[in-house]
């Protein structure tokens, strides 16, 4: 870094953005791991349906599976926007 | 009874065969009796890290179909005589390695010796799967670099649902991180994660942090592991992490750049 550079603003650090992006991408594929490999391709197209009908984001649908004793219970969760 | 630690990373590269040999040789100069054990079928690298390629003479998958005993197939380290490699095979053939083999494998080493240490081919294909299927202990080798750290956690997964612990509901494998190729000056620039970043992610506690260092490739040319150089840090930091492997509280060293004075930060570097 030369004597101009200290006047000139910084860009975010890279390593920063690094940290951000795994953080996200670590607490996704930790939510979906130990499921069933279908869990994905469900998710995608249960949100295509709901847009067919709703206008919802990504981050719309959660899916995930639980075990209650013996049996697996499909969570479904799908937050609509705000009506107005 | 040995303890069986896997060094595994799901990607490839990360420094998986330089960690072994490392912590195998480091083990034994710490007086314990190791075997260290190439899981890499079709691969074979660590006789060439550990510096005993001409001395290999049977391999893994000879013991496994019966072609020899394991006393054969075990080479024994010219500069530590408690130290011994299992080459793996070089066959072309990926079923070479049965889980039963395998396992009968371990069985025998873990009978006589203290450390048993596999090492893991890169992705997480049918040997990576047995290298850690029957682990009492994993290091997982990180680089701090985005695609490492993802491979890690994924590794880190299947080792929770898919070892031989979790399936049979006895405990988990008990889980280290380790860091290699760490630029303690490219984390001061904001270039690349730290320590803790990296810890943050993965959630788990870090066994060692190897410096970047142009040594380590000057230690796998001669065949030499690079814990035997005591002068580099490379060195040092393995010594650090096996003692660590051992229960040894010790500080971690190398991890902080130099300082740099203002009239340096001013004029540029």
């Amino acid at each position: 870094m030369g004597l101009l550079d200290v006047f000139r603003k910084r860009k975010p650090a890279s390593a920063n953005v690094a940290k951000e992006r795994l953080m996200i991408l670590v607490a996704q594929e930790r939510a979906t791991r130990g499921g069933p490999d279908y869990l994905p391709l469900l998710q995608r197209e249960l949100l295509e349906v709901i847009r067919k009908y709703v206008n919802v984001d990504n981050e719309a649908v959660q899916v995930r599976v639980d075990k209650d004793g013996e049996q697996d219970v499909l969570e479904l969760n799908v937050t609509l926007p705000d009506g107005d | 009874m040995a303890e069986i630690i896997v060094v595994t990373s799901g990607k490839g590269g990360v420094g998986k065969t330089t960690t072994s040999a490392s912590i195998a040789m480091g083990l034994a100069e710490r007086g314990k009796k190791v075997a260290v054990v190439d899981f890499d079928v079709g691969l074979r690298n660590l006789d060439l890290i550990m510096g005993c390629e001409r001395r290999v003479v049977y391999d893994f998958v000879n013991v496994i179909q019966g072609e020899c005993t394991l006393k054969q197939a075990l080479i024994k380290d010219k500069r530590n005589e408690k130290l011994f490699v299992l080459a793996a095979s070089q066959t072309r053939d990926k079923d070479a390695l049965t889980p039963e083999g395998v396992e009968k494998v371990l069985d025998e080493l873990r009978q006589d010796f203290d450390f048993v240490i596999c090492d893991s081919p890169a992705g997480i294909e049918r040997g990576a799967h047995l290298a850690m299927y029957f682990a009492d202990r994993a290091v997982v080798v990180v680089n701090p670099e985005v695609s490492s750290v993802r491979d890690s956690d994924r590794v880190l997964g299947i080792m929770a649902s898919k070892s031989r612990k979790a399936e049979r509901g006895d405990g988990t494998i008990k889980e280290h991180l380790l860091i290699t190729r760490y630029s303690p000056k490219r984390v001061a620039d904001g270039d690349m994660m730290s320590i803790a970043d990296i810890e943050e992610i993965l959630g788990l506690p870090i066994i060692g942090v190897i410096p970047e260092s142009e040594l380590v490739l000057q230690s796998s040319n001669a065949g030499v592991p690079v814990i035997l150089d005591n002068q580099a840090p490379a060195g040092q930091a393995y010594a650090d992490a096996v003692a660590r492997l051992l229960g040894e509280d010790r500080p971690m060293r190398f991890t902080e750049a130099d300082k740099k004075g203002l009239l340096k930060r001013l004029f540029g570097s």
